[in-house]
């Protein structure tokens, strides 16, 4: 290759390199605050600041959903399959909201460790299947690992 | 060496058939760079590229929309995806390969790369477009929200200021050539962005799930609806092709119209 040539290549490898390294450095200084939510074990130990705005997220525990008898209170707990926390909220939920489903709440953290949530969105996964198959993972789940395996696709 | 060369296998052989392609692939590299050999071998690529792409979008968008199974959660509104990845991937592989076209140009000053460049930018930026809309359209009914400042969401909203800043600069110069230069930096910066946006799904929490098609991994979906969604992708990558060749051609015939070439075909 042309010196001249080389000379630009490495310039141009080196500005890449240096570009990528600050960044990097600046993404993980910055990783607390790109998180968009914080975990039940993060709230749980304490690092969560009560009485400011923040997100939680986490799994929805099946049959933690508590509705209100009148109106459209409802609280249930979240789970990160370490830690607990319990999350009431009052509005409509998304159409996604499932127990065992992902959900990430905004709102605030109360004194007695309850988490008002001011708005609820529903996360969901990256798996796409037909409810046929869903529902023969489900039965073969509950006949034994085995029948699992053999279900699958 | 002709006994290596009969019996393969050999190291020997192998090296010589690394030295072999080395030199031709330098070889196809050279005449890259020249616009009338591009202008020429490409006229005939054009309407099979164009066919390709008519049959690959009414195949894949036919099975996707109407045969692949709905979704045990979502239903029928995971079938965004369909247009929602094919156009995700396909902003961030535009900006990889405008970012490589823009090195070429630094380093070798060829022309086409260059123009190459000029040409992915806003096709690419009109993906990520594509793909920021049906996101948002994908959000609402799904997650509940049209926009969150999530790292994915984020970065991806960073690629298209990325390529409006590189579409600036490729025309903001008196000079041609200095604009050129100045995108081309400025793409290679934003390279950056790109493994950000792969693996913000992974390194930080966010609302966006991570990857359903893995390189490394079997594809954590149902095949019936796996198949529309790799035609889909490979559709819209020959789409891209057939873009980028044609506005290609017109630089080309732009730029070289005093060439006696140029005039021949504009004669005829």
């Amino acid at each position: 290759m042309h010196p001249k040539r080389k000379k630009r290549l490495t310039l141009i490898l080196f500005m890449v390199l240096g570009v990528s390294t600050a960044v990097g450095l600046l993404m993980y200084s910055l990783s607390q605050n790109i998180n968009l939510f914080m975990t039940p074990t993060q709230i749980a130990s304490g690092e969560a600041p009560v009485g400011r705005t923040i997100r939680a997220g986490g799994l929805v525990e099946p049959g933690s959903v508590v509705r209100d008898d009148s109106g459209l209170g409802v609280r249930f707990v979240v789970s990160d399959g370490m830690s607990e926390v319990t999350i009431a909220y009052e509005g409509i939920l998304p159409d996604l909201f499932r127990e065992g489903q992902g959900i990430v709440a905004m709102g605030k953290l109360g004194e007695d460790g309850v988490f008002v949530a001011s708005e609820v969105l529903a996360k969901h996964d990256e798996n796409y299947m037909p409810p046929e198959v869903k529902d023969a993972l489900e039965k073969a789940h509950q006949n034994g690992k085995q029948a699992l395996e053999e279900a699958r696709y | 060496m002709s006994d290596a060369l009969c019996f393969g296998g050999g190291v020997k052989t192998q090296l010589i058939a690394v030295v072999v392609m080395w030199q031709w692939l330098k070889q196809l590299y050279h005449r890259l760079g020249s616009p009338k050999w591009f202008y020429e071998i490409t006229t005939g690529w054009i309407p099979w590229l164009a066919v390709l792409s008519v049959i690959g979008t009414v195949v894949g968008l036919v099975l996707g929309l109407l045969y692949a199974p709905a979704d045990y959660l979502q239903g029928n509104s995971f079938r965004i995806i369909y247009i929602h990845v094919p156009a995700a991937i396909l902003a961030q592989s535009a900006f990889m390969m405008m970012a490589v076209a823009g090195a070429v140009y630094l380093i070798w000053r060829m022309k086409m790369a260059a123009w190459v460049a000029k040409v992915i930018a806003p096709i690419g930026a009109s993906f990520c477009l594509i793909a920021l809309l049906t996101g948002a359209i994908w959000g609402k009914p799904t997650w509940g929200t049209w926009w969150v400042w999530d790292a994915r969401l984020t970065s991806m909203l960073l690629l298209l200021f990325l390529y409006f800043g590189v579409m600036a600069l490729q025309q903001a110069m008196e000079s041609e050539d200095s604009s050129y230069r100045a995108g081309a930096i400025l793409s290679l910066v934003g390279l950056v962005n790109i493994p950000i946006i792969k693996y913000s799904v992974e390194w930080w929490n966010t609302l966006h799930q991570p990857a359903t098609l893995k390189l490394t991994e079997k594809p954590s979906m149902h095949p019936d609806m796996l198949i529309p969604l790799l035609i889909m992708i490979v559709t819209t990558y020959v789409f891209f092709a057939l873009l980028v060749i044609l506005r290609t051609r017109n630089e080309i015939l732009w730029h070289e119209r005093k060439r006696s070439w140029v005039k021949q075909i504009l004669e005829s």
